[in-house]
């Protein structure tokens, strides 16, 4: 063609306005690789993304505080706390209801990944950064870890709710500080779980329904709510071995709360371990959806 | 001139769906290449290979040298992709995304602050730069998204339909800052199912259907191919158009056809002013009146007429792949 073409680097020439100059060298590259520099990015993405739609936190705040004043208030004197003596006590159940509200709302920290994963690729903001030299692994541990931290502000309120109505710490700030970590670490994996499913939703309205409907099992099938022995036999040892069991007690026990266990549920291992088996199934969930996620990503399109 | 991008036989399969069946495709450096075709017909295909978001089935492709398939981060470096849908985080504002994407190309942050003011400026974005870009208007936002793409100078655009759905005011002003950017050496591929789009911008055409090239040139070398001139006469009573067409069928080989809404009868001719002249003489003959006449060269919407049998902008007869709602057709 008859063009010419300057062969130097586009804008060194004389622009319109004030010029970045040439294209620099790409940073070094670490010696861990991109991905947790470029995880870091994308994490300040979304922590923008929370302080900027404050309606979007205080709504993820709002249900756990409503669970807590329904459970507590309906169902808090018709639940008796077994290991108790006496009639059905609704404040002894408002101190066995609290922990288990934290691991009911930590395990739906999972359905921000999912839907706003599908969001992202909805959008095409997926594409955009499969398209750039970034590391594969960081879009993803970006968010999930983004998702957890956002945790943080939700427990807080929900703790401050449980204060309210009369739960309280009663084994020292250290263990307590120990339950949280477990809550978070609980949240980061349930959010690998998430951005796995997420990352296999069509549209975001599909992921806002069909992508969140295995954690209303998963939560409900547990001890978060309710103790285990009034459960059938195979339901009761299905919700003993779910981590969400373990972390209800974990915390139960961490925060000096009654637990409701009698045997023959406290006879089960991940009950008597709960702190040991909560780790280890958080441990290999993440092992096993993040690499499922991250494979799962690397050739994902949602058109 | 080394080629910046070469496709050789580029195979896709959905299924039993074949979407691509078998591309060929060359740019060379510091060109624009324009991918025509209808919905559908594996536009976006190609150029998801092409950037490495899909692997294809068969054949290979290489981007400014990097295989896409064995070295697709290399490819990555060199590349800049404006899709369909403006890409950006509506919550971020226009800085942090331009911020955001210079970061993940790991250039140094001082560097990134400063592309992403001047490319601001440069896409008369710099009044809006901080504010989120949820605010935006449509034609922002996908300036905003060109902008991002532009962030680390990549020496070959990809732009999926940068302007589909756009006003028209928006439209030129993309079409401006492409053509700047091919004035300064930067090899586009672009897509585009605007057959004025290609016209404009693109030097060479290459004609997709149904996953298949169909025809490649430049603009001129394609009108050729269909061959010759038109003329188009539109009666001034409607109920004429039938006497039009007969008067007009002895000029060319080639049956006139007849766009019923407009009342535009349009056949092609060889000869140039001369078959003007007889045209007018014939319409005039049947005791016609016309509200307009002319001789043109043939338009894409010819050229595609003529390779498809059907318009750019039809529905292609083969199922395809859902899409969002566009704005307006008009070209």
């Amino acid at each position: 063609m008859a063009t010419t073409h300057p062969t130097t680097a586009p804008t060194t020439g004389p622009g319109r306005f004030h010029s970045a100059g040439p294209l620099p060298a790409p940073m070094r590259r670490p010696l861990v690789g991109w991905s947790v520099r470029d995880g870091l990015v994308v994490m300040r993405r979304h922590l923008i993304q929370t302080l900027r739609v404050p309606e979007l936190l205080f709504f993820s705040i709002v249900q756990p505080v409503m669970f807590v004043l329904l459970f507590a208030y309906v169902f808090g004197g018709a639940i008796p706390v077994p290991g108790t003596d006496g009639p059905p006590d609704a404040a002894l159940y408002r101190s066995f209801l609290i922990p288990g509200i934290f691991a009911q709302t930590i395990t739906f920290a999972a359905a921000n990944s999912t839907v706003g994963l599908a969001e992202d690729m909805h959008k095409g903001i997926v594409d955009r950064f499969r398209s750039l030299p970034m590391a594969a692994s960081a879009v993803l541990w970006g968010r999930t870890a983004a998702d957890a931290a956002r945790m943080t502000l939700v427990l807080l309120v929900l703790s401050i709710t449980g204060l309210l109505v009369g739960w309280r710490i009663e084994d020292g700030i250290l263990r307590a500080a120990g339950a949280y970590a477990l809550l978070l670490l609980f949240a980061y994996a349930l959010a690998w779980i998430g951005a796995w499913v997420g990352l296999h939703m069509k549209t975001p309205e599909v992921a806002n329904t069909a992508g969140l409907i295995w954690l209303f099992p998963v939560s409900f099938l547990s001890s978060a709510f309710v103790p285990l022995n009034g459960m059938p036999d195979w339901l009761r040892v299905v919700a003993e071995w779910n981590p969400v069991s373990s972390l209800a007690l974990s915390c139960r026990q961490l925060f000096g709360n009654p637990t409701g266990l009698i045997p023959p549920s406290s006879e089960a291992w991940p009950m008597q371990n709960p702190v040991l088996w909560t780790v280890l199934s958080c441990l290999v969930l993440i092992a096993i959806f993040a690499t499922l996620a991250v494979r799962r990503y690397r050739r994902v399109s949602a058109r | 001139m080394p080629d910046a991008i070469v496709a050789e036989g580029l195979v896709k399969r959905y299924g039993d769906v074949t979407a691509l069946d078998g591309i060929d495709l060359t740019v060379p450096e510091g060109h624009v290449v324009g991918l025509l075709g209808p919905n559908g017909a594996g536009k976006t295909t190609v150029v998801r290979i092409l950037t490495t978001l899909l692997k294809a089935d068969g054949g290979r492709a290489t981007v400014a040298g990097h295989d896409v398939a064995a070295h697709p981060d290399a490819v990555r470096r060199m590349i800049g992709l404006t899709g369909q849908y403006a890409a950006v985080d509506e919550y971020l504002t226009g800085r942090e995304n331009l911020d955001m994407v210079g970061r993940l190309y790991h250039l140094p942050a001082k560097w990134v602050a400063a592309r992403a003011e001047e490319l601001l400026h440069r896409f008369d974005l710099a009044d809006a730069a901080d504010r989120p870009s949820k605010t935006y208007s449509g034609g922002m936002r996908r300036r905003l998204d060109l902008a991002a793409s532009l962030m680390a100078h990549p020496k070959i655009l990809f732009l999926d339909e940068p302007t589909t759905g756009l006003d028209p005011r928006s439209r030129m002003s993309v079409w401006e800052v492409i053509s700047e950017l091919v004035a300064e050496g930067t090899t586009v591929l672009l897509t585009t199912q605007y057959l004025e789009e290609a016209d404009v911008l693109a030097e060479q055409i290459v004609v997709i259907d149904r996953g298949r090239v169909i025809a490649k040139g430049t603009s001129n070398s394609l009108k050729d191919e269909v061959g010759g001139d038109r003329i188009e006469a539109v009666p001034r009573d409607r109920d004429q158009m039938g006497l039009v067409v007969d008067a007009l069928r002895p000029l060319s080989a080639t049956e006139p056809t007849v766009d019923p809404e407009s009342a535009r009868v349009t056949v092609p001719v060889s000869g140039g002013s001369t078959m003007l002249i007889e045209a007018v003489r014939a319409v005039d003959a049947a005791g016609v009146v016309l509200d307009d006449v002319v001789l043109r060269r043939p338009t894409l919407d010819d050229v595609f007429l003529s390779l498809t049998g059907h318009l750019a902008e039809d529905t292609p007869t083969e199922p395809t792949k859902k899409r969002r709602g566009r704005g307006s057709k008009e070209g």
